[in-house]
């Protein structure tokens, strides 16, 4: 997929984030220039500052970055207003959290139905198709648990059928093994790479687990605000993780 | 978006029941000392709602309130027979007296003097005895709480004898009145009687009950009355409000109950609010991640302005509900506590509740909006 002629789903060129003024000014991102491709994993990895979440967030809408831009699903995002970034991503972004973040009062099928219903899906749609994307995710007999009464990886799922029910072009996601054990952990990365490949996504992964990281298609490191190395670990087409 | 906030409220059973539980305190202070207040307000008007049968009340225009006695003359009251549109007028004697028992001890008792020809102003609910029986030499009807306040002892009966300025007054019958502010038994006769019961004065005529006639505006006629004769004219609706309003006024009632409404009001307030504001701080992450994943600014205010809907609608219904309880009670035959709840007070309560429910959502809705989604991203 990341041939030399594969048109990236998100380029940021020369971004800078600086948070803060004057003498409390820190520089998250000094500079960073990242191409994701769709099909494919990219892990952005780093010490505790370097600056990663910051630019999950940019990458996702969330953030403006200072300076430079970020050409997502051929929209420049650092144009958009609020409200039209918000937009995008409801329609185009699906997060996956490092504390899952569901909703501890609703069911694991109803959970996996919030971005449809924030799309404006009536509850009865939504939960249909949050239903059918828990059932191919192996999670279709705990569609009616609370999220208390599930597992850490059962949560995962769900948050991951949450991020896709939408069927968003871009997935990022924080941490996604942090909270769980090494073997589960393993088999989310599966799922998530699958996902990627099935659905010609791109997937972004904020990790310290070093463990993970021969998941990953495109491995960038970063230090100190900027990419310090850019690892592609393919070269052609991969098959699916059974 | 409306059933993910309901199940969110809900799904915190505590802080879903101290919401409810703080906004039906409020409530219930605000209906119910709301409604202590109108029925103090009532009972001081009760003795006009009890004198029936005449649209219109004159009297000196100095009178403030129904206690407020300034003598009319005799003259006054054919003056006012000869207004144009009065159809009769008729004397009334208001005052208070002292009783002596048979057993030495004296008390305070409220003297309506009935017009001897017509008895317009008659109790309207007699318990034992006739009205008629007034026209009996030394007759008298009390009301049956004074009679128990009197002779708690005793089964209320007709004959029963007591003396006002040293005159025998004989019970022909007992009856049913409004509660009065002072308490006092109130004690009806004919007004010459009255006369005698009372020391001598120069002028003796407390009001002038009067009726229109058929087919000319009452107002109008009172109108006709105070320009002809000087005197103020008013039908018993208006002078009810009139002595209302003089305690609303001259008294610090209003002031005291004022202050336990708003007490109530705070107090409600701040448990909703403070409770509200610890649901949404708690749930904050969760406002980030619905924000990340692309819920706007008014989706999520609608959200906690449903929530606080919710919770105050609850509050109030289980509030209005222990204040009407409260007031069943206060009403029952017996009992001596003042309750009235008018609509105004249902409606008035509603209203703060309503002002509680936003205030208790403004401060929720301002660190919502605040909230970065980018929140959701920090461990």
């Amino acid at each position: 997929m990341n041939g030399d002629n594969a048109q990236p789903l998100i380029a940021c060129g020369d971004v800078v984030k600086v948070y803060g003024s004057g003498n409390a000014e820190v520089h998250a991102l000094r500079g960073v220039n990242l191409d994701v491709y769709p099909g494919e994993l990219t892990m952005l990895v780093g010490p505790s500052g370097c600056g990663k979440t910051t630019l999950l967030s940019i990458v996702a809408g969330i953030l403006r970055p200072t300076s430079g831009g970020v050409l997502a699903l051929g929209t420049e995002l650092t144009r958009l207003s609020s409200w039209r970034r918000t937009a995008f991503r409801r329609k185009n972004v699906g997060f996956v959290f490092q504390q899952f973040n569901l909703l501890p009062a609703l069911t694991a099928a109803e959970n996996a139905a919030v971005p449809l219903v924030i799309q404006g899906y009536s509850k009865r749609a939504a939960l249909r198709a949050a239903k059918e994307l828990l059932g191919k995710m192996g999670m279709a007999d705990r569609a009616h648990n609370l999220p208390g009464q599930l597992s850490g990886g059962q949560q995962q799922r769900v948050a991951i059928a949450r991020a896709l029910v939408h069927h968003p072009r871009l997935l990022v996601c924080d941490e996604p093994t942090s909270a769980l054990d090494h073997r589960t952990g393993h088999t989310i990365l599966e799922l998530l790479r699958n996902i990627a490949i099935e659905g010609d996504r791109a997937v972004i992964i904020v990790t310290h687990d070093s463990r993970i990281f021969e998941f990953a298609d495109t491995l960038a490191r970063m230090d100190d605000g900027k990419i310090e190395s850019l690892e592609r670990n393919r070269t052609g087409d991969r098959a699916l993780i059974a | 978006m409306s059933w993910i906030a309901l199940k969110m409220l809900t799904g915190n059973r505590g802080k879903y029941l101290g919401i409810i539980l703080g906004i039906a305190f409020a409530s219930l202070l605000i209906a119910q000392q709301a409604s202590i207040f109108c029925g103090l307000m009532l009972q001081t008007s009760g003795q006009i709602r009890d004198i029936q049968g005449a649209s219109m009340w004159v009297m000196d225009p100095n009178v403030q309130f129904s206690d407020d006695v300034k003598p009319l003359s005799e003259n006054d009251l054919y003056r006012v027979r000869g207004v144009p549109g009065v159809s009769w007028a008729v004397r009334l004697y208001k005052g208070l007296t002292r009783s002596r028992l048979e057993d030495g001890n004296f008390q305070q008792t409220i003297l309506l003097g009935l017009d001897d020809a017509t008895l317009v102003g008659a109790p309207p609910r007699m318990i034992l005895g006739n009205v008629f029986d007034l026209r009996k030499p030394d007759a008298v009807i009390m009301d049956i709480e004074g009679y128990k306040l009197l002779w708690p002892h005793e089964e209320p009966r007709v004959g029963k004898r007591f003396e006002m300025n040293d005159h025998v007054a004989e019970i022909v019958g007992i009856c049913k009145v409004s509660r009065t502010f002072q308490t006092f038994p109130v004690v009806y006769t004919r007004y010459t009687q009255a006369l005698e019961f009372v020391p001598p004065e120069r002028k003796v005529l407390s009001f002038i009950l009067a009726e229109e006639v058929q087919g000319v505006a009452v107002d109008e006629v009172c109108r006709r009355i105070q320009e002809q004769t000087g005197l103020r004219a008013v039908t018993g609706r208006q002078f009810e409000w009139i002595t209302m309003l003089y305690f609303m006024r001259k008294t610090g009632i209003p002031f005291n109950f004022g202050i336990t409404v708003l007490l109530g009001f705070i107090v409600g307030t701040a448990i909703a609010a403070q409770t509200f504001y610890l649901f949404t701080i708690e749930n904050i992450k969760q406002y980030g991640a619905l924000k990340a994943m692309g819920a706007g600014n008014w989706s999520l205010m609608g959200m906690i302005l449903l929530q606080a809907m919710l919770v105050s609608l609850i509050g109030f219904g289980l509030g209005i509900g222990a204040a009407t309880w409260f007031g069943t009670i206060a009403t029952a035959p017996g009992s001596r506590l003042a309750f009235y709840m008018p609509p105004e007070v249902f409606v008035g309560t509603g209203l703060a509740v309503g002002a509680i429910s936003i205030l208790s959502s403004l401060l929720s809705m301002q660190r919502v909006m605040v909230v970065e989604p980018a929140v959701v991203f920090q461990g």
